[in-house]
């Protein structure tokens, strides 16, 4: 039925002169989305961006895909047609019929906006024109301009696009409009969560995974690789880095206390984060964490390992409940990837008893045993993209 | 150097075997049921493959119905067998199963009453338990002849008797699919109802299998359609695997003593060095009697998992038995056989097939050695 889909923006509209700049990002990361398709344009007309296509059939899926596109507040599939008025009349005609094999219409209602004062005839006017002639077309239905059960919107631009249904986008604003940043990602639940949650703000996102391989399996990448691209379906291209810390946790085993396997890891962690993040433009890490989850999201264990760097660390999911980050996990579909048994760390490090309150003074002189520097480089020359 | 030493798993398809398969795809590919001429040639090529599966098993070759692997091979041969459903009739496994015959009992047990027999320490079934199981009531034994896991041989001869002795109604099907091609098997002389088999173990290709049926037993198939392998396993025949798995039985059987002594040998020698070079090790396969091409050993502090993994690294792959990961269950062959939570977290299996040589032994113990070392440094504190 629809070869075009109208996108309305979000919050960019607040967003005064940098509007062109985010318009253009946000038509740039719809282009990406549809890039496995064919036949599709992506073009302004007055205020509006507009996705066409040559093939009706795959108006589904596009919608599907721009909807996951972020800084959009809502999408109307339309059909564009030119602007002769029997034309308009025609095909509105056809749309109301759409309609009525979908949905139960008893009353409806026209209305017109008219941007392009050269068409002959005024909106309200046409309204009625158009709403006459449905009423002659089809003796099931009546007007209610107050309350109908579908309007029919005719949108009269360059070209005219007729309208009825409107599809609630994702909101947030378009991708790279608010920077960029490092995700530290995980096989788990949460830290994809983390990952789409700070990209709905416009920031750029890429992400980081750690592993011990062999105490973990190459599958474990392999499923890190799939949450990642689950995320590029609303984040864009991201670059996935993957270090192995064996040699971290090697030598914490052997100079350090074993409580403490967890808190000195996570350490390390942010440190070759946070390298790898001044490297390549990125002003801040993103993590999973969530207050109290476990005993290394402890306020105090959360205070200690940020204590080892200076960048910021975004931790969106603070404040929520695990259930409520499974809701958000299930929406965007990294859930079912999550689950999979393959871990990103095997019980082997994991401490019997681990910190919940650890000191920072303690820490530090466990810390004392070990060559920072040198096992950041160490681990940081195992660095591959994946 | 590569070394594959997963061979239960699977194996790599000979050369011989590829060449076959690649011929019938490009000169026989008629289908067999058609009536002209390259049907014709296509169904007599599948008439030699089933000779020479035949053979391994002095079996007729009339007795032998191509399926689509192991599992289904098994799967046909027990729902065919006990048609007969009702509460009062049971049917007798044993603990040690691979799960194309365990899963089918556990599927079957609201359906029939089901027994599992025990093994004892080195997975043998205990006989007297058998003894006592077999009953008037007793539609079927189905019992491993191999298992894939700790490689244990079970002694068919005896089990034999004691099932016929008891109800001589009673039906045997034996999963030899590690057994076939790798231990002599005589159909005839061991009075098998049912037998199954499989073309990748034994460096065939994949998506083919058989099973053995007594001349004259009736079995009722599982689908249903062109009546194919004479109403068996309807479906067009899948000629280059058959041709492919018959091609494989014939290298077999043309060099069988051979090989098998190589194998043995082989097998000897991994357990020499392992036990003599690695401390806090337990073997769990038989050291003599056993199948000749399973080593299955545990390593005390190692995660088996990162053993594979390290291995995997130097490009030797094994299996293993027991995931490391809490959530993971037992394994229930080890359990079966009262190997200690200790022992079975590190367990790895190392398999043989024809491509494995002595000079590779070397290399994997020197491997094996280091990783453990290394792994154990880590997992061992203070």
């Amino acid at each position: 039925m629809y070869n075009i889909t109208a996108v309305s923006f979000g919050e960019i509209f607040l967003k005064g002169k940098n509007r062109g700049s985010f318009e253009q990002k946000l038509i740039e990361q719809i282009k990406y989305a549809l890039k496995k398709f064919n036949n599709v344009s992506v073009y302004k007309d007055s205020g509006k961006v507009y996705v066409e296509t040559k093939n009706e059939d795959d108006m589904d899926e596009i919608v599907e895909n721009v909807r996951k596109v972020f800084g959009i507040s809502n999408l109307s599939p339309s059909i564009k047609t030119t602007k002769d008025p029997d034309t308009i009349i025609e095909k509105t005609k056809e749309l109301f019929k759409y309609l009525l094999t979908k949905e139960n219409i008893k009353t409806f209602k026209i209305k017109t906006k008219r941007s392009d004062k050269e068409f002959p005839i005024k909106s309200m006017d046409f309204s009625a024109l158009v709403g006459g002639k449905i009423l002659e077309e089809f003796s099931t239905v009546t007007v209610d301009v107050h309350n109908p059960d579908v309007e029919i919107y005719i949108d009269i631009k360059k070209s005219c696009y007729i309208s009825s249904e409107r599809i609630k986008a994702l909101g947030g604003l378009p991708i790279g409009s608010s920077g960029r940043a490092l995700l530290l990602l995980s096989g788990g639940i949460d830290s994809p969560v983390a990952g789409y949650m700070i990209a709905k703000r416009g920031v750029e996102i890429n992400a980081l995974y750690f592993h011990t391989y062999p105490f973990t399996s190459e599958r474990a990448n392999e499923k890190v690789k799939k949450l990642k691209e689950k995320l590029e379906e609303y984040c864009g291209k991201i670059t996935l880095y993957s270090i192995n810390i064996l040699e971290i946790h090697k030598a914490i085993k052997e100079f350090c206390r074993e409580e403490e396997t967890t808190i000195l890891a996570r350490r390390f962690m942010m440190r070759i984060a946070e390298k790898i993040a001044y490297e390549n433009n990125m002003y801040m890490l993103i993590t999973g964490e969530s207050l109290g989850q476990v005993a290394s999201q402890t306020m105090k264990s959360m205070a200690v390992i940020e204590d080892a760097i200076k960048m910021p660390i975004l931790k969106p999911l603070v404040g929520l409940d695990k259930t409520e980050i499974i809701e958000i996990a299930r929406e965007i579909g990294t859930y079912d990837t999550s689950i999979l048994p393959y871990d990103d760390c095997c019980s082997v490090f994991a401490p019997k008893h681990p910190l919940i309150r650890p000191k920072l003074e303690s820490i530090i002189r466990s810390e004392s045993n070990l060559n920072i520097e040198e096992l950041v480089e160490k681990v940081y020359s195992t660095m591959e993209i994946l | 150097m590569i070394v594959y030493l997963d061979n239960s798993a699977t194996t790599k398809v000979r050369d011989e075997v590829l060449k076959d398969i690649i011929d019938i795809n490009e000169n026989y590919y008629g289908n067999p049921s058609s009536l002209h001429r390259m049907g014709l040639m296509a169904e007599k090529k599948i008439d030699e493959a089933r000779k020479s599966a035949a053979k391994l098993i002095n079996a007729k070759a009339q007795e032998i119905y191509f399926t689509g692997g192991g599992t289904e091979s098994n799967n046909i041969a027990i729902f065919g067998h006990i048609t007969n459903s009702d509460k009062h009739n049971n049917i007798i496994t044993t603990k040690i199963e691979h799960p194309s015959v365990y899963n089918v009992f556990k599927q079957l047990e609201d359906k029939f009453s089901v027994r599992y027999l025990d093994t004892d320490e080195s997975g043998k079934i205990n006989t007297s338990m058998l003894n006592d199981m077999v009953d008037e009531n007793t539609l079927l034994v189905s019992i491993m002849h191999v298992n894939n896991e700790i490689g244990i041989v079970q002694d068919l001869n005896e089990i034999k008797d004691i099932i016929k002795g008891k109800n001589k109604n009673t039906k045997l099907h034996i999963d030899a699919i590690q057994s076939y091609g790798k231990i002599k098997i005589d159909v005839n002389k061991l009075s098998i109802d049912t037998l199954s088999f499989s073309s990748h173990k034994i460096h065939g290709p994949k998506g083919i299998g058989g099973l053995f049926i007594r001349s004259g037993l009736r079995i009722n198939p599982l689908t249903y359609g062109g009546g194919q392998e004479r109403g068996m396993r309807s479906g067009t025949e899948n000629t280059p695997g058959i041709i492919g798995f018959g091609k494989a039985c014939e290298l077999i059987y043309d060099n069988f003593e051979e090989e098998t002594e190589r194998l043995y040998s082989l097998k000897n020698q991994y357990i020499k060095r392992l036990t003599e070079e690695i401390e806090d090790i337990k073997i769990n396969c038989p050291i003599d009697g056993g199948a000749p091409h399973i080593i299955n050993v545990s390593f005390k502090d190692v995660p088996g998992e990162v053993l594979l993994h390290s291995l995997e690294g130097k490009d030797i792959y094994v299996s293993t038995g027991s995931a490391c990961s809490s959530k993971s269950r037992d394994n229930r062959v080890l359990n079966a056989v009262k190997l200690s939570r200790e022992y079975q977290t590190g367990t790895i299996r190392i398999s043989l097939g024809h491509f494995n040589n002595f000079e590779e032994v070397e290399y994997v113990i020197e491997n094996i050695k280091h990783s453990v070392k290394d792994i154990r440094s880590i997992t061992k504190r203070g």
